[in-house]
């Protein structure tokens, strides 16, 4: 029986010639990943089971991004914890304050994952890096500490829905309203447990910020992970960049699917989701009695050059409705300092918004831009789960770069083609 | 193993946001973790749950975040089992890890009510809602998993093969 890309990756890295859906592997892992809020935990973890060393100080990474520069006293204690054992260890990809970004954004842009590789995360958006023809997906600490520890994670090995993709965006449509509207369609958990395969003509027209941006949000209908065909536009991404040699694997052409499903791209509109499930999808032309308090744009979702340089198309010259507060994040350093060179961050700050320094931050309700009782944000985020950002009667609206930047300046859920 | 306690009932798509919420994770001290469990749908719920109690979700439970303070805080509160249609799959596998049993049973969730007293055997995956006598099935776990579980999680089960 032939194998879907996943499949593929799954049994080169299980040492094993086929494997089949619900069959039960343990894989060789290429990167073990972890962030300042579920390192802490997988240290104690690894400490406590008595390991005193790793299996790879190459092939593991941990990127300080959730609560940085910190917060508190308890957020620096536990940077200082990720620090300590990246230290004692001589972890390679050890990314701390000046060097990071949101760790998503970071591993591709620096190539410490790359194509072919099997990889966990100690973070649910791990699964951002199927973008580049790897099987990556998220894990918790424990696994975190058996994979510092072995280079090894067990997995089921899981079936897949296939998407078949055709047609080009209209203007100002993005990867963010593709997968919203996936999520609107089969669910929160419409993937659960299984693969979301991306393939079709349409695969050649989406940039590898779309990309990541789609396999990023895979999590949200339940996925183990979302993967893309390697093509041209990763081969041109990977170019210079991969630390290590890319292994390209392709899905057998009698693979099995439990699904296949159509999706035209020049069909979709900009596309919201309302609180509180990421599966609550609106069209953007309907918000606009939605009166807002808040816009975020950055995140692991979008908060790469291209979403920078959405944002910038709409704000530049503009200026951002009275009563809102425009919060813009670049996710990498790399990225911050491009939106400086090019002038972005001028304009956005004429525009009236505040740029930070990269930070996961608001996004899960830790810092930079906590809503109020009653306050609504428009954000460029993956959740808007009760309480996400902050308190348990605010909403989130979860939308692409362009949408969230014309809600800003109008103050209302806006179509980004009105403004 | 068995467990026996009341019950506490949570819709479908109970994410780990609302389980331990983020503003709280600047710290992996399990009883602090516990003292907020559920406080953004169920501010009652650490006043109320004793040792031994039991939680009850629906569809995709543990959605969201990969947190394991999410199992982590839930074990620790006192919970001996949580029932649920289904899990989302992080949250699945942390359980299994760390040591939290979970059941996946679509029709004992339907049929239990809050407050019932239920009791649950492992080796059998018998559940039973003893307030009104009825008994459900639950699918018993793969071998593979069940051995993770018997040595006490995953880090103790590496360690016994090495």
């Amino acid at each position: 029986m032939g194998m879907t890309l996943t499949q593929k990756i799954l049994a080169a890295h299980a040492g094993l010639d086929e494997v089949k859906p619900g069959q039960l592997i343990n894989a060789k892992l290429d990167i073990v990943l972890g962030n300042d809020i579920t390192t802490p935990v997988a240290i104690n973890e690894f400490e406590r089971a008595g390991f005193d060393r790793v299996f790879d100080k190459e092939h593991i990474a941990i990127v300080l991004d959730h609560f940085v520069p910190n917060k508190d006293i308890k957020s620096a204690t536990q940077s200082k914890q990720c620090r300590e054992f990246a230290n004692k260890y001589d972890i390679l990809n050890f990314y701390d304050v000046g060097q990071m970004g949101i760790e998503h954004a970071l591993l591709p842009e620096k190539g410490i994952v790359t194509a072919g590789d099997c990889v966990i995360g100690a973070d649910s958006h791990t699964c951002t890096y199927g973008a580049l023809g790897a099987f990556s997906t998220g894990v918790g600490s424990t696994d975190m500490a058996a994979g510092m520890a072995t280079g090894m994670a067990w997995f089921k090995v899981p079936s897949a829905i296939r998407f078949v993709l055709t047609g080009k965006f209209s203007p100002r449509v993005s990867g963010k309203d593709l997968i919203l509207h996936i999520i609107g369609m089969i669910g929160v958990d419409g993937a659960l447990y299984k693969s979301m395969e991306f393939t079709g003509p349409g695969v050649a027209g989406l940039t590898m910020d779309d990309r990541l941006c789609i396999c990023n949000m895979a999590i949200e209908a339940g996925a183990k992970n979302g993967i893309f065909p390697v093509d041209e536009v990763t081969r041109a991404y990977l170019k210079g960049r991969s630390q290590r040699e890319p292994v390209f694997y392709e899905a057998d052409p009698d693979a099995q699917y439990e699904k296949t499903i159509e999706i035209d791209l020049s069909q979709l509109e900009p596309t919201v989701s309302y609180p509180h499930l990421p599966e609550n999808t609106h069209k953007a032309s309907e918000g606009s009695d939605i009166k807002i308090d808040q816009v975020v744009i950055g995140s692991c979702t979008n908060g790469r050059l291209e979403d920078m340089e959405a944002a910038y198309n709409v704000l530049k010259g503009k200026h951002i409705a009275k009563g809102v507060r425009g919060i813009i994040i670049p996710a990498t350093m790399a990225v911050y300092k491009e939106c400086i060179l090019r002038g972005w961050t001028t304009a956005f700050i004429d525009a009236g918004c505040i740029v930070s320094t990269p930070t996961c931050g608001p996004c899960l309700g830790g810092y930079m831009g906590i809503l109020a009782e009653g306050e609504r944000c428009v954000s460029t985020t993956n959740r808007n789960f009760v309480g996400r950002m902050g308190h348990v009667k605010s909403e989130v609206y979860l939308a692409s770069p362009a949408t969230a930047a014309a809600s800003a300046l109008t103050g209302y859920i806006t179509d980004p083609r009105k403004v | 193993m068995n467990a026996k306690g009341s019950v506490f009932k949570y819709p479908d798509n109970v994410d780990t946001d609302v389980i331990i919420p983020a503003r709280h994770l600047n710290t992996q001290d399990a009883k602090e973790l516990a003292s907020h469990c559920m406080e953004d749908i169920d501010k009652d719920f650490v006043k109320k749950v004793k040792e031994g109690d039991i939680m009850v979700g629906g569809w995709n439970f543990g959605c969201g975040s990969s947190r394991e303070h999410a199992p982590l805080c839930i074990k620790t509160a006192g919970i001996s089992v949580v029932i649920a249609k289904s899990f989302a799959r992080i949250f699945y596998r942390n359980s299994i890890n760390i040591g939290l049993p979970i059941m996946e049973c679509p029709e004992a969730v339907d049929a239990i009510q809050a407050g019932d007293t239920v009791s649950v055997d492992f080796d059998t995956g018998v559940i039973t809602d003893e307030t009104n006598g009825n008994v459900f099935h639950a699918q018993p776990f793969p071998p593979f998993i069940q051995q993770i579980i018997s040595a006490g999680g995953l880090m103790k089960s590496i360690k016994a093969k090495q």
